[in-house]
């Protein structure tokens, strides 16, 4: 038998490599819910200078605003009231400027959401929550608070231990300047061990009760003890 | 069809990429608007924006894919000519000049990760969503996966948007994506190994 002869074959066959990219992205993309948090944490720390050019710039500044309701409490001086009470021996409700008159102390602490972004180094000013609690004197059989918000329903609860935490405070300023609106303008709570949702904005009113009960998303499956890391499926 | 033009892009293909291309405009309005601390304070109404951006993420994917089956077969054919790289498309992808298909090699790129990038946006919307409800469906990652795929979407819809209305060499492609025709002309010049079937 005789071979034809070899014509030179002038393109191959097409390779599939569309295919290919698909699949690697998809597969990358789901890949990264295991590696995605650990690498940008690397990535954001090796790059800090770069990063700190840059995230002023972000739109966000590593930010998201959530709110519950349909509308943002507006903040009003004039008629703005902390309210202070519950179990406690000496009820009190402060103006704007009367809480300002407080003790005040600045702190730089991070702050986690529970659904994964971080903004680190937050500078805080207001007052700790300690030197609040010696001005109304709760009683001995109360042993956590309320912090109710301008924006209905939001409440949420913590034990008076946690309350007490040393970097536990009621933020009136941030970065320097007076807490904005988004960020809870006049008054929020501060507990950088524990994630977002337990950082009560637009706070109103604080009560000294027994026992802590569900907060707004505690309602909705989330734990009451919000540990950083350690709660909420994470870390477990 | 007018003399001189021939058909680049059939009625579902079009369709495909309009349904795809309404959905990621709406999507991405309403995820700025989650996202971008002024646009919230502005909108404020964030579970009612929130339901918004869930609702028509789910509709997007669904009429997407009601497109993809109602097309079936014309869509194997189009796959089949995006997924295939051969050495012009090689050659073109280093710069040099090299004949190409109905697609070149850059529609074919943006056509893989697009596919891929909707497939995740669903998904870690998906996750997203559930998580709120659920711990087990909780990553620490999900947000980044959803913003990163967001970031690199609008990178690569810049660039769509600055080939297909403003360079002009290659604007008049825009034609094929609305009317389906393009002039045999352009057709030759930027598609030389392109044979438009017969109508």
């Amino acid at each position: 038998m005789e071979t034809p002869p070899v014509t030179p074959e002038p393109d191959p066959e097409p390779r599939r490599y569309g295919r290919g990219l698909f699949l690697a992205t998809v597969a990358g993309g789901v890949s990264s819910l295991y590696w995605g948090k650990a690498a940008w944490s690397r990535v954001s720390g090796v790059v800090s200078p770069v990063a700190g050019a840059l995230v002023p710039i972000l739109p966000t500044g590593g930010w998201r605003i959530y709110t519950v309701s349909g509308s943002m409490p507006v903040f009003d001086p004039a008629t703005w009231r902390l309210s202070v009470g519950g179990m406690v021996d000496k009820p009190v409700s402060l103006g704007y400027d009367e809480l300002r008159a407080l003790p005040r102390v600045e702190q730089v602490s991070n702050f986690h959401c529970v659904t994964g972004w971080t903004v680190q180094n937050v500078t805080w000013g207001g007052v700790r929550m300690s030197d609040l609690l010696s001005l109304v004197s709760p009683q001995p059989a109360a042993h956590a608070l309320r912090f109710i918000s301008m924006e209905k329903p939001y409440v949420d609860y913590l034990t008076l231990q946690q309350a007490t935490l040393h970097d536990v405070m009621l933020a009136y300023e941030m970065e320097g300047k007076p807490l904005p609106q988004e960020h809870g303008a006049p008054l929020r709570l501060i507990i950088p061990e524990m994630y977002g949702y337990k950082n009560v904005k637009w706070l109103e009113r604080i009560e000294l009760i027994p026992q802590p009960g569900s907060g707004y998303w505690e309602q909705l499956g989330y734990d009451r003890d919000a540990w950083v890391g350690r709660s909420n499926g994470y870390g477990t | 069809m007018k003399a001189g033009y021939v058909r680049r892009f059939s009625r579902v293909e079009r369709l495909l990429h309009w349904v795809n291309a309404l959905g990621f405009f709406f999507l991405l309005a309403t995820g700025l608007i989650l996202y971008l601390p002024s646009l919230s304070v502005l909108v404020a109404r964030r579970q009612l924006i929130q339901d918004m951006h869930f609702w028509s993420g789910v509709a997007w994917l669904g009429a997407l894919a009601l497109v993809l089956l109602f097309g079936v077969r014309r869509f194997v054919r189009t796959a089949r000519e995006l997924e295939s790289f051969d050495r012009d498309d090689l050659r073109w992808l280093r710069g040099g000049k090299a004949p190409q298909g109905r697609f070149n090699a850059g529609q074919k790129i943006n056509a893989a990760l697009t596919a891929a990038f909707t497939i995740l946006f669903g998904v870690s919307g998906l996750l997203l969503w559930f998580g709120e409800r659920d711990t087990r469906y909780r990553f620490a990652s999900t947000v980044i996966l959803h913003d990163g795929l967001m970031y690199v979407s609008l990178a690569l819809l810049v660039g769509h948007l600055y080939l297909a209305l403003i360079h002009p060499a290659t604007r008049h492609a825009l034609r094929g994506m609305t009317v389906g025709t393009v002039s045999e002309e352009w057709a030759k010049r930027h598609h030389s190994k392109w044979r438009p079937e017969p109508q």
